[in-house]
C-alpha cells in the first residue's frame, strides 16, 4: 500500500519499525509482570477508589445532607464534577470519530487510549447525577418503563431527562465503537498467548480471524459509527448545557451555552488526553508511537479550543452589559467581582491566558510545558463549571436568600474518589488491552513510518515513484 | 462453512504489496481463492478479490429510521393519548422538545443494530472461537487460502506452483 505522502509531513511512527516490531512493542506491556511505576500508580488509584467507596457509602447512609448544599445552592461540587467529567470524555470521541472522518492519521497513535478515557470519564460523570438524586435505589425511575403507577411516564420535555438519554446513548455507542476497534487487537494478543491467557483472549477476541470480508465490514462499521458518534458527541454537551440554558436563572439563560460548552469539553478532554499520553508513553515506553508530532497536534487543538472558550467568556460579558438587563448585568458583575472572584480568576488564568504559550512552537513540542499545561487546563475547566454553578446560585433574585457555599469533606472525597476510580480503570485497561490500536498503526506504517516518510526516509524516492 | 471439514492449503506472504500482486495473479489464473487473511485492512484488496461493497450502512440507516420513528411517536403517544400533562403551559404535542431524545434514540438504534448485525453476519461474538490458519496472521503475515477438499494432486501442485511463483514465504496445510 503505497499511499501518496506529502514531503512536509512528519513521520508518525519512529524507529524504523516492522509490522512484527509494532506487535511486540504494543503487546509486551500486557504480557510482562507490571513495572514498579505501574504498581505504585495502581496503589494510589485504588486508595482513591477506596476513598470514593467510603464517601459514597457515607452519602447514601446519611443522605445528601452531608454535603453543604443549601437553599439556593442546590448544585455544588457534584454537578460541577458531573459536567467536568462528561467534558473530559469528549476528546476521546473527537479523536476517534471526527479525526477518522477527516482522515487524520495521527489519530491512530492515541485513539485507543483516548476512547478508553472517554468511557471511564463517562462512568465517573454518571455517578454524580445518580447520587445527587438522594435515593440511589430509586434511580431507575428516570427511565420511561411501563410501571404500576398509571403508567406514569417521565417528562420528555425536561432537559434533565434529555441528559439521561444523551449520556446513556453516548456511553453505549462509545463502548461499542471502542470494543469493535479492540477486537482485532485482542486477536493479536490471543494468537501470542498461552494457557489461561489464551482462553481469556479467546473470549475477548470474539473469534476474529482477519478475513478480508470481515475487515471490509469492520472498516465500513467504523466509518458509520464515526459518522454517528460525531453529531452524538456534539449533542451530548449541548444537552448538558441545556440543563442550564433552558432555566430562567440570569447567567445561565444564554444561547451561547451549547457551542461554548462543546468547545470547553474538547479543550478539557484534550488536556486529559495529554496528561494520560505523556505518562503512558513514558511508563510503557511507547515514545516511538506517541511522538512529539502527536503531542504538538493535540496542543494545537488545545490552543484553538482554549481561545474559542476565551472568546465565549468575553462575549458573555459583552452581551450581559449590552443587554441592558440589570439582573443579567448583575449576574456577570457578581461572577467576576463577587464572593467567588477567585474562581473566576482561576478560570481565566488557566483556560484563556495560559494556553497562549502554545503559539510558540518550542513550547508546543516541550513535554514539560505540555504536562503542566494539561494539568492547568483541567483545573481551569473545573473552575469554569464551578463558576457557572456556584456563583450564579449564590446570588439569587432575593437578596434575603443569598448565601455562600463551601464543600464538606464528603464532597471533596467524592471528587478525589472519582479520580481514583478513573485511574484504577485506566491502569487496568493498560494491562489488559493494547493502549495503541495495533492494526490501525500498521495500516499507516507505509505512509507515516519514519523509514518511508519525513526527512530520514530511506525509501522515499521508491515510495514516491510507486505512488501513482 | 462447516467447521473441521475443510482441507485448506495456504501461503503466507511477508508484505501486503506482494500479497496484492499474488491475489491479482490468482485471479488471472482463475484460481478459486477461499479467503484472504491479513493483520490489518489492506486497501485495494477488495476490488481485486471481487468483494462487493458492504451493505452494513444500509442496515444502519434502517435501524436509525426505526429508532427515530419509535422515539418520536412514543413520546407523542404518551403526551397526547396515554397521559397528557401540562408542563409550564406548553402544548401537549410540543415537537421541538421531543427532538433531543428522538435524535439520541436514532443514534442508539443505528449503532447498536449495526454492531449486532456486524457480529452476527461475521459469525463472531463473545466466546466464539473460529479456527485460524496461523497465529502470525494477526501479527505480520498475509495469507491466501485455498480450499482443497475436492482437489486432486495436480490441482494441489498447481496451487503450490502459484505460491512459489508469487513469492510466498511459507506454504502449509491445515484442516479447519
Amino acid at each position: 500500500m503505497s499511499a501518496t505522502v506529502s514531503t512536509i509531513r512528519q513521520p508518525l511512527i519512529e524507529g524504523g519499525k516492522t509490522y512484527h516490531q509494532i506487535t511486540e512493542d504494543i503487546c509486551t506491556p500486557t504480557e510482562r509482570t507490571p513495572s514498579t511505576a505501574w504498581v505504585i500508580a495502581f496503589l494510589f488509584a485504588v486508595t482513591g477508589l477506596a476513598v470514593y467507596v467510603f464517601c459514597l457509602a457515607w452519602t447514601i447512609w446519611n443522605g445528601i445532607g452531608t454535603w453543604d448544599l443549601n437553599r439556593t445552592i442546590g448544585w455544588g461540587w457534584d454537578i460541577t464534577n458531573f459536567v467536568w467529567w462528561v467534558g473530559i470524555g469528549h476528546a476521546g470521541t473527537l479523536i476517534s470519530a471526527i479525526l477518522l472522518l477527516f482522515r487524520q492519521k495521527w489519530r491512530t497513535g492515541v485513539n485507543r487510549a483516548a476512547e478508553a478515557m472517554t468511557i471511564f470519564a463517562v462512568i465517573c460523570a454518571g455517578q454524580f447525577p445518580l447520587i445527587h438524586m438522594g435515593r440511589l435505589w430509586l434511580a431507575f425511575f428516570i427511565f420511561p418503563y411501563p410501571n404500576t403507577r398509571g403508567p406514569l411516564w417521565v417528562n420528555f420535555n425536561s432537559p434533565l431527562l434529555w441528559d439521561v438519554f444523551a449520556i446513556s446513548t453516548y456511553f453505549t455507542v462509545s463502548l461499542l465503537f471502542w470494543y469493535t476497534g479492540l477486537v482485532p487487537d485482542f486477536a493479536t494478543i490471543r494468537d501470542r498467548a498461552k494457557g489461561i491467557r489464551r482462553k481469556l483472549y479467546d473470549f475477548l477476541a470474539f473469534g476474529w480471524t482477519g478475513s478480508a470480508k470481515h475487515w471490509q465490514r469492520w472498516e465500513s462499521l467504523s466509518l458509520v459509527l464515526a459518522g454517528l458518534a460525531t453529531p452524538l458527541v456534539l449533542s451530548v454537551h449541548t444537552i448538558v448545557s441545556f440543563d442550564f440554558a433552558t432555566s430562567v436563572i440570569p447567567g445561565w439563560h444564554t444561547t451561547i451555552f451549547p457551542p461554548y460548552f462543546v468547545a470547553g469539553a474538547i479543550f478539557s478532554g484534550f488536556a486529559m488526553v495529554q496528561t494520560l499520553m505523556l505518562l503512558t508513553r513514558k511508563v510503557l515506553n511507547l515514545k516511538e508511537y506517541i511522538t512529539l508530532e502527536h503531542i504538538e497536534s493535540m496542543n494545537k487543538v488545545i490552543l484553538a479550543t482554549g481561545t474559542i472558550v476565551g472568546v465565549a467568556y468575553l462575549t458573555e460579558l459583552f452581551i450581559a452589559w449590552y443587554s441592558g438587563y440589570i439582573y443579567e448585568q448583575y449576574a456577570f458583575y457578581n461572577r467576576v467581582l463577587g464572593p467567588y472572584w477567585w474562581s473566576y480568576v482561576g478560570m481565566m488564568a488557566c483556560n484563556v491566558i495560559s494556553p497562549q504559550v502554545f503559539w510558540v512552537k518550542k513550547w508546543r513540542r516541550s513535554i514539560f510545558v505540555t504536562f503542566f499545561m494539561s494539568i492547568f487546563v483541567n483545573i481551569g475547566m473545573w473552575f469554569e463549571r464551578f463558576v457557572i454553578i456556584a456563583t450564579t446560585l449564590a446570588r439569587d433574585y432575593l437578596p434575603s436568600s443569598w448565601s455562600y457555599y463551601t464543600p464538606t469533606w464528603v464532597e471533596i472525597g467524592l471528587f478525589v474518589g472519582t479520580l481514583g476510580l478513573f485511574f484504577t480503570l485506566y491502569l487496568i485497561f493498560s494491562r489488559v488491552a493494547p493502549v495503541i490500536a495495533i492494526a490501525e498503526v500498521k495500516s499507516i506504517l507505509k505512509s507515516s513510518g519514519d523509514q518511508y516518510a519525513g526527512p530520514n526516509a530511506a525509501h522515499q524516492h521508491a515510495a514516491h515513484s510507486e505512488a501513482h | 462453512m462447516k467447521k473441521g471439514a475443510n482441507e485448506v492449503l495456504f501461503g503466507l506472504y511477508d508484505d501486503e504489496e506482494i500479497l496484492l500482486k499474488a491475489v491479482k495473479q490468482a485471479k488471472n489464473d482463475h484460481l478459486d481463492i477461499m479467503d484472504v487473511y491479513t493483520p490489518f485492512p489492506v486497501h485495494g484488496l477488495d476490488p481485486i478479490l471481487g468483494l462487493s461493497e458492504s451493505r452494513l450502512h444500509v442496515a444502519g440507516f434502517i435501524y436509525g429510521a426505526i429508532g427515530c420513528l419509535f422515539g418520536f411517536l412514543f413520546m407523542t403517544w404518551v403526551f397526547t393519548r396515554d397521559w397528557p400533562i401540562i408542563f409550564g403551559g406548553k402544548p401537549y404535542f410540543s415537537a421541538p422538545a421531543f427532538i433531543p431524545i428522538t435524535f439520541e434514540l436514532t443514534v442508539l438504534f443505528a449503532a447498536v443494530g449495526m454492531v449486532v448485525t456486524f457480529y452476527v453476519i461475521c459469525g463472531m461474538g463473545p466466546g466464539t472461537i473460529n479456527p485460524t490458519l496461523d497465529d502470525r496472521i494477526t501479527d505480520d503475515k498475509f495469507c491466501i487460502a485455498f480450499n482443497t477438499n475436492d482437489a486432486n494432486q495436480d490441482a494441489i501442485d498447481r496451487l503450490k506452483g502459484f505460491f512459489s511463483a508469487t513469492g510466498a514465504s511459507e506454504v502449509n496445510t491445515k484442516t479447519i
